[in-house]
C-alpha cells in the first residue's frame, strides 16, 4: 500500500518543526527558507497551512523535463528530482501548477519533496498531527489532489 | 493498430509514450530526421556552457525506446499521402499508418539581408549549431546576437558565460517585447549592460560583410543608426516557422501551423498535430495559434497521442508561459501578461533591488480571476500562477488581499482551493 502525507490545516500551530526538519535532512542545516514543505500563515484568522508537492500520476513537472532529470521513485511514487540530470532550465517550476518546485540559486537546480525515500522527516517532526504519513487511501489526499487536477484543463483525464 | 509519429523533439517523444500506456498493444514508430537521437532544444544553452555533454541533451537514455517497444526511425519524411494513408521517406520507401501524428516544430527564420548567409553567421536551434557556435564562441571573441527575443535572451547568458564580447541588437524598443512590459523590460536592459554586455534596442543589423581578416572569420555588423560592430560570430535569434513545407498536397490545411480542432486533429480525419508545428488553442484568449513553448508541445503530445487511442480527451488550451534565467535575474511571464482593456491590475516595482512582480484580473464576472503576471526577481511557488489562471479561481475576498500585497498568490491560491476551505 502506498503511503502519502496527510495535511491538515486545521491542526497546525504554525510552530514551523516540520521546515526545520525538512531543512536539516536535505541541507544538513536549519534553513527553513529552504524546506521543501512550507507553512502559509493567515494573519487575519490566526491559521497556518502546510503545503507541500502532492505527488501527481501525471506530473506536470516530469513531463515537461527537456532532460529527464524527474524520475518516480517505484518504492514511494514520489517523483524526483535527480540532481546529476537537473540543468537548472526552471520550465518545471512553472509548469507544476501547484507552485511546489522551487528553483534554488545556491544549487543552480531545482529541488521538491520527495517524500524522503517513504519516511518523511516532516510527518515525524509535527507535534501536534497535522502532518501524517499514511495509507493513500485514507488521506483525503487523493481527494484533494483530483479536486485539484479536476480544477485544471490541462489535466483531463490521466492515461 | 499502427501508429506514427512524425518529429521525435519533447512533443513527438511524450506521445509516443502516452500511447504506449494508452494502447499497449499498438505498433508504434517515431521519425525523427535529425543525426541524434531525440534530443531537447532547450537544453542547448546548457550544453553551451558545459554544464551537460551532448548526451545530456538527449530526451531519453538509450535503451528507452527500445524499452517501451517505440520504433525509432531515424529518417526525413518527404510527403504525407492522405488517400492512401502513408507517408514517402526521403530513402524513398513508404510506410502506411493508421493513425498519424505530426509533430514536426519548426525551424529558424533570418531576415533577408545582405551577408545573412556568410559562414560565420548561424541560429542557435540544433545540436549541430551548437557544435558551430561552441566552436566560434571562444573567450575573447566578438559575438553580435541579433533578435533579443525569448530564445535570444535564454542563449545569451550562455554566450556571456563563455566569455565573448557580446553585443545584443534588438529591433523592438525592449528586451523581450512579446514578454514584458516596459518595465520588466527596461529592467533586464539595465541588468545586462551592468553585466557587460552591450545591448541596443530599436536598432536594426542592415548588413554583414566580411572584413577580410587572414583567417577570413572577421565580419563587420553594419546598424540602421550608422555604427556598425565588429564580429567572429553572428548569431541569428529572430524567430520561427512551422516545419510545414513537406504536406504540400496533402490535404492538410494549414495557416501558420498545422490548423487542429479541440482534439488536435487536423482536418484530415486520423491525421493529429501536436508541439511547434501546431495552431492549438490558446487559453487565455480562445484563439488558435502556434506557441513554440516546450510545456505546450508536451501537453499536446499527451493529449493527442491519447486521442489516437481513441480515448476522446478535448484540449481546453494552454497558457503561454516563460522563464528566463539572465545572468542571474530571473524572470517569468504567464497568460495575458500585459493585461485586459478595463481589468484591474497590481504591481510592485523596486528597480534598485531588480524586483517586479505584476499580476493581471480579468473584467465582469471574471473580475476576481487571475488572467497574467509578469515577475522579475522572483523564484519561490511561481508555478502556481499557472494554477490559478488555467483553473480560473474565483479569488474572491482574496484578490482584495492580493491589490494589497501581490506576493501572497501561495496563501491566495491555497486559501481558494481545496486544501483550506474553511478559511476565508
Ligand atoms: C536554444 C533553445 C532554447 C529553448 N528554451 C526554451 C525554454 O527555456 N522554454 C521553452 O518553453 N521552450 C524553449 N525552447 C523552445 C522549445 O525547444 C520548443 O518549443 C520545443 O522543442 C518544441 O518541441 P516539438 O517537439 O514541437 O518540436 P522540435 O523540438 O523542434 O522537434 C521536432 C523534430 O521534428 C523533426 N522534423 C521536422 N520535419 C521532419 C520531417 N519531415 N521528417 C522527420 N522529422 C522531421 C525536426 O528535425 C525535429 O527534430 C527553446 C528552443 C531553443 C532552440
Ligand atoms: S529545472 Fe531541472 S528538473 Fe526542472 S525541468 Fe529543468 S532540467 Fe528538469
Amino acid at each position: 500500500m502506498q503511503k502519502s502525507l496527510h495535511l491538515d490545516p486545521a491542526k497546525c500551530t504554525g510552530c514551523l518543526q516540520c521546515e526545520l526538519a525538512c531543512s536539516y535532512e536535505k541541507l544538513g542545516e536549519f534553513n527553513p527558507s529552504r524546506s521543501l514543505i512550507r507553512v502559509f500563515t493567515f494573519h487575519f484568522e490566526g491559521r497556518f497551512a502546510p503545503y507541500t508537492c502532492t505527488q501527481c500520476d501525471e506530473a506536470w513537472c516530469q513531463r515537461a523535463c527537456p532532460v529527464d532529470a524527474i524520475t518516480m521513485d517505484l518504492a514511494t511514487g514520489a517523483k524526483v528530482v535527480n540532481d546529476d540530470k537537473c540543468v537548472g532550465c526552471k520550465v518545471c517550476t512553472i509548469s507544476c501548477p501547484f507552485g511546489t518546485v522551487n528553483y534554488v540559486q545556491e544549487t543552480g537546480k531545482v529541488a521538491k519533496c520527495d517524500l524522503c525515500g517513504g519516511d518523511p522527516e516532516c510527518a515525524k517532526s509535527c507535534p501536534t498531527g497535522a502532518i501524517t504519513f499514511i495509507d493513500a487511501n485514507l488521506t483525503g489526499y487523493e481527494r484533494m489532489q483530483a479536486y485539484a487536477e479536476k480544477s485544471l484543463p490541462s489535466a483531463e483525464a490521466s492515461a | 493498430m499502427r501508429h506514427i509519429i512524425i518529429g521525435a523533439g519533447p512533443s513527438g517523444v511524450v506521445a509516443a509514450e502516452t500511447l504506449r500506456k494508452a494502447d499497449p498493444a499498438a505498433e508504434i514508430y517515431l521519425i525523427g530526421d535529425e543525426p541524434e537521437p531525440p534530443y531537447s532544444r532547450m537544453a542547448i544553452p546548457y550544453f553551451l556552457v558545459k554544464k551537460v555533454t551532448e548526451e545530456g541533451t538527449y530526451l531519453r537514455n538509450a535503451s528507452h525506446y527500445a524499452e517501451q517497444e517505440i520504433a525509432y526511425i531515424s529518417q526525413h519524411v518527404s510527403s504525407v499521402d492522405t488517400q492512401a494513408k502513408q507517408l514517402g521517406l526521403a530513402d524513398g520507401s513508404s510506410l502506411p499508418y493508421d493513425k498519424l501524428l505530426i509533430a514536426t516544430g519548426s525551424y529558424p527564420v533570418a531576415p533577408p539581408i545582405p551577408g545573412i548567409d556568410l559562414p560565420n553567421v548561424h541560429s542557435c536551434w540544433t545540436l549541430e549549431d551548437a557544435r558551430q557556435i561552441a566552436s566560434l564562441a571562444h573567450e575573447g571573441a566578438n559575438v553580435v546576437l541579433m533578435g533579443a527575443g525569448f530564445i535570444g535572451c535564454i542563449i545569451l547568458e550562455s554566450l556571456k558565460m563563455r566569455g565573448v564580447n557580446l553585443s545584443v541588437v534588438e529591433m523592438g524598443d525592449r528586451m523581450v517585447p512579446r514578454m514584458m512590459d516596459e518595465k520588466a523590460g527596461g529592467l533586464l536592459k539595465k541588468w545586462c549592460i551592468e553585466k557587460g554586455v552591450n545591448v541596443l534596442t530599436s536598432t536594426k543589423i542592415t548588413a554583414i560583410t566580411e572584413v577580410g581578416d587572414e583567417d577570413g572569420s572577421g565580419m563587420s555588423v553594419a546598424l540602421d543608426n550608422g555604427d556598425s560592430l565588429p564580429a567572429d560570430l553572428v548569431i541569428t535569434a529572430t524567430g520561427v516557422k512551422s516545419n510545414i513545407a513537406f504536406l504540400e498536397g496533402s490535404g492538410i490545411e494549414t495557416k501558420d501551423g498545422i490548423v487542429v480542432d479541440d482534439y488536435l486533429q487536423t482536418s484530415v480525419a486520423d491525421v493529429y498535430a501536436s508541439g511547434d508545428v501546431a495552431q492549438g488553442k490558446d487559453l487565455s484568449t480562445g484563439e488558435y495559434h502556434v506557441q513554440a513553448i516546450q510545456p505546450t508541445a508536451v501537453d499536446h503530445g499527451r493529449i493527442a497521442a491519447l486521442n489516437m487511442a481513441g480515448k476522446q480527451v478535448k484540449h481546453h488550451g494552454n497558457i503561454n508561459m516563460n522563464v528566463l534565467d539572465t545572468l542571474g535575474l530571473i524572470s517569468h511571464s504567464f497568460g495575458l501578461w500585459m493585461g485586459v482593456d478595463g481589468g484591474d491590475s497590481v504591481e510592485i516595482y523596486n528597480p534598485d533591488l531588480y524586483k517586479y512582480l505584476n499580476l493581471r484580473f480579468g473584467v465582469d464576472d471574471q473580475a476576481d480571476i487571475l488572467v497574467g503576471a509578469s515577475t522579475l526577481g522572483m523564484t519561490q511557488h511561481i508555478g502556481v500562477i499557472r494554477g490559478l489562471i488555467e483553473s480560473k479561481t474565483h479569488l474572491k475576498d482574496w484578490k482584495a488581499h492580493l491589490m494589497q500585497d501581490p506576493t501572497r498568490i501561495m496563501e491566495a491560491y491555497l486559501a481558494s482551493t481545496q486544501v483550506l476551505d474553511n478559511i476565508v
